[in-house]
């Protein structure tokens, strides 16, 4: 949604009419009111379709806000939860919190060598061909995947009895494949194309002129891509890094399912750390799931101001996203890349 | 072993490093087809293709799965996966045909209508939409619009017409409609809004001089050009919705239901569960076989779907390849 051209914008217009009004030489506008009745009703219908959008968006954020302001309290952020039959003595969201933090860490953290990997590969060697193609092929198979399949391949890997030290594990030795590394590894397969493609779009965007200096002071390919290419396109991979953050904190199959959605981070082994990430735990996604009548159904206010916590996430790199994109329009002169949805 | 790290890489090693671990993906998506396959098998064994027919009662076919030992018997994996697909198909269907509708609409008023100031606030709000995570999509529609359509939009004869069949709470068909077309327009909006600023103004200008009113130009002139375009964002948007689970979880009234037209009104407020969802809902079961298998062949079948969109969307694009367009 990020390249608008200017000419585009004033389409209402016939441009090149000689008039009087104004400098811009726009021509006489032919006005609705002349038109036939279906297209009358089709402009309505156009501009109710882009307002009503609008409005539902203002609405959800409002009224999110408005039941966020209402039960958000401080100490949620900061106590733990505990089971409770009424909604009232629940305690707090902070442990879905922390397992919210700790899955985006992990799943970063696979996600980014991987994508920029196979970026730097598609966009500056891809040979052969072919095998770039199936490269490309594969991220976007990943990318439209729906991902509760993610989940639920993330299970069947990981109840493998190979797996069994990564995740949470019963006396009697059978293997549930839940625990942080089972689900942040699946994460990153959610992070991975927004970051691949922000990352291989703005490699190509990188004048060759770049290249051709780097290579002409006899540097090899790959200390070129080191020391110029990926320092040139470090804001893209910024935005498909905050790409893939918003869509790791959203996710609430994957966290359901691999996560165990414990209601407190319940750690496995002794080893401090490692026991963190073979336990299980749960997000603010599940929290909010397990809250809502859909789950337990304990209490709605709680579910609310998760939820309100959520969304401001969200909006935040949202925000981030729009803001390292103006950012690099205006250093390079570039549109910004990967701010598309 | 850190010098020989830290001492710049010889290109051909470099090359192939980056060229191994870009193939890790492909692994990842190869792994994914085997391992849900495989895990799915016992269900075809035992019912072939006519899984995908109906005349089943689901929910007992899962009950006899559910209490069934570790070694079940083959009569035990008989299931007929009918509903869950037909509800997948009916909420999918629905939503694209609403969706599309209100995406092009809006895209042409972003793009070709809306003045710049108005766009200007107009279109960061969109892509807002597109990026609330789905558990806030259910949780509103499950404390708002499901208590909403319950208590207003039902008659109590609506109600009683129904009764010895299912319960109309007010989740069902209509909510499930309403908020997975909130959340897959703003998809196409992104695409469609791309292309439209893509068409060169010229042509539309053409047609406007030729006498035709902007909106007609629009119509007949820049969304033809920009058909593979829509195409490609109804494809992605199918897939979205496809694959959507926990909203449609929330607020679909989770019973393998399948709405009847014939009822009339009544359709719209009747229950259903899509593959997804019922993943979701079934996932607890899958340490037992037949339980365990029937959630994979569920997984599989949307796996197989999302290969499929991808394959398409990919062929749609390539017209818009041709003429230089990005799309």
């Amino acid at each position: 949604m990020s390249t608008y051209s200017p000419e585009a914008q004033q389409s209402g217009s016939v441009p090149g009419a000689p008039s009087g009004r104004g400098s811009s030489g726009r021509g006489r506008r032919s006005s609705p009111m002349s038109w036939r009745w279906g297209d009358r009703v089709a402009l309505a219908a156009a501009w109710g379709a882009g307002i009503g959008l609008c409005v539902i968006a203002a609405a959800i954020v409002l009224y999110m806000g408005y039941r966020g302001i209402q039960y958000l309290r401080p100490g949620l952020i900061f106590t733990h939860p505990r089971v409770s039959e009424s909604g009232a003595d629940s305690g707090g969201f902070l442990d879905p919190l922390i397992g919210t933090i700790v899955l985006t860490v992990i799943g970063i953290a696979l996600a980014l060598p991987l994508a920029l990997a196979s970026a730097v590969w598609v966009a500056e060697y891809g040979r052969p061909s072919w095998l770039a193609r199936v490269v490309e092929s594969s991220i976007e198979i990943v990318a439209g995947t729906p991902d509760i399949v993610i989940a639920i391949f993330g299970l069947a890997i990981f109840q493998l009895s190979l797996f069994a030290p990564f995740s949470f594990t019963s006396q009697g030795g059978g293997v549930y494949g839940n625990s942080f590394i089972a689900a942040g590894a699946m994460m990153s397969l959610l992070a991975l194309p927004p970051v691949y493609a922000a990352t291989r779009d703005g490699l190509q965007a990188v004048p060759g002129h770049m290249r051709e200096a780097a290579f002409a002071l006899g540097k090899t390919r790959i200390t070129t891509i080191r020391r110029v290419l990926l320092p040139s396109v470090r804001s893209n991979i910024a935005t498909g890094v905050t790409l893939g953050i918003s869509r790791i904190i959203g996710s609430t199959a994957i966290v359901l399912i691999l996560l165990g959605a414990t209601l407190r981070i319940e750690t496995q082994g002794s080893v401090p750390g490692i026991d963190l990430l073979r336990g299980t735990g749960s997000s603010l996604t599940t929290y909010i799931y397990d809250n809502s009548p859909a789950g337990e159904g304990g209490a709605p206010q709680k579910a609310y101001a998760a939820a309100f916590l959520l969304l401001v996430f969200v909006l935040l790199l949202n925000l981030l996203v729009d803001r390292i994109g103006r950012a690099q329009a205006s250093s390079t002169g570039m549109t910004p890349i990967g701010a598309v949805v | 072993m850190m010098e020989w790290l830290r001492r710049p890489w010889p290109d051909h090693r470099a090359e192939r490093t980056l060229g191994a671990v870009s193939l890790f993906v492909f692994v990842v998506v190869v792994a994914m087809a085997v391992f849900v396959a495989t895990k799915a098998w016992p269900i075809f064994q035992h019912n072939g293709l006519s899984w995908l027919s109906g005349g089943g009662d689901l929910e007992s076919e899962i009950n006899r799965m559910t209490v069934a030992t570790t070694k079940p018997a083959a009569a035990v994996y008989h299931l007929r996966a009918w509903p869950l697909i037909y509800g997948t198909l009916l909420s999918t269907a629905f939503a694209l045909v609403l969706g599309l509708t209100i995406a092009v609409l809006a895209s042409v008023f972003f793009v070709e209508l809306a003045p710049v100031r108005v766009s200007r606030v107009v279109i960061p709000m969109v892509r807002l939409l597109a990026s609330v995570p789905s558990v806030i999509y259910g949780l509103i529609g499950i404390l708002v619009l499901v208590p909403f359509v319950g208590q207003n939009l039902i008659t109590t004869h609506e109600r009683e017409s129904v009764q010895n069949v299912i319960q109309l709470t007010g989740a069902g068909l209509a909510v499930t409609v309403v908020i997975l077309t909130i959340m897959i327009t703003p998809i196409m909006i992104a695409l469609i809004c791309e292309a439209l600023a893509s068409v060169p103004p010229s042509w539309r200008e053409g047609a406007v001089a030729l006498g035709l009113n902007p909106l007609r130009a629009v119509r007949a002139v820049t969304l033809k050009a920009i058909r593979p375009a829509i195409v490609a964002a109804a494809v992605l948007a199918t897939a979205r919705a496809l694959g959507e689970a926990v909203m449609i979880q929330m607020v679909s009234g989770g019973k393998s239901f399948a709405p009847k037209p014939v009822d009339g009104v009544v359709f719209f407020f009747e229950p259903l569960r899509t593959l997804a969802s019922a993943i979701i809902d079934y996932h607890d079961g899958i340490g037992s076989p037949a339980l365990g298998a029937s959630v994979y062949a569920w997984a599989l079948l949307l796996l197989f779907s999302a290969f499929a969109l991808s394959v398409t969307g990919y062929l749609v694009k390539l017209p818009l390849r041709k003429y230089q367009t990005r799309g």
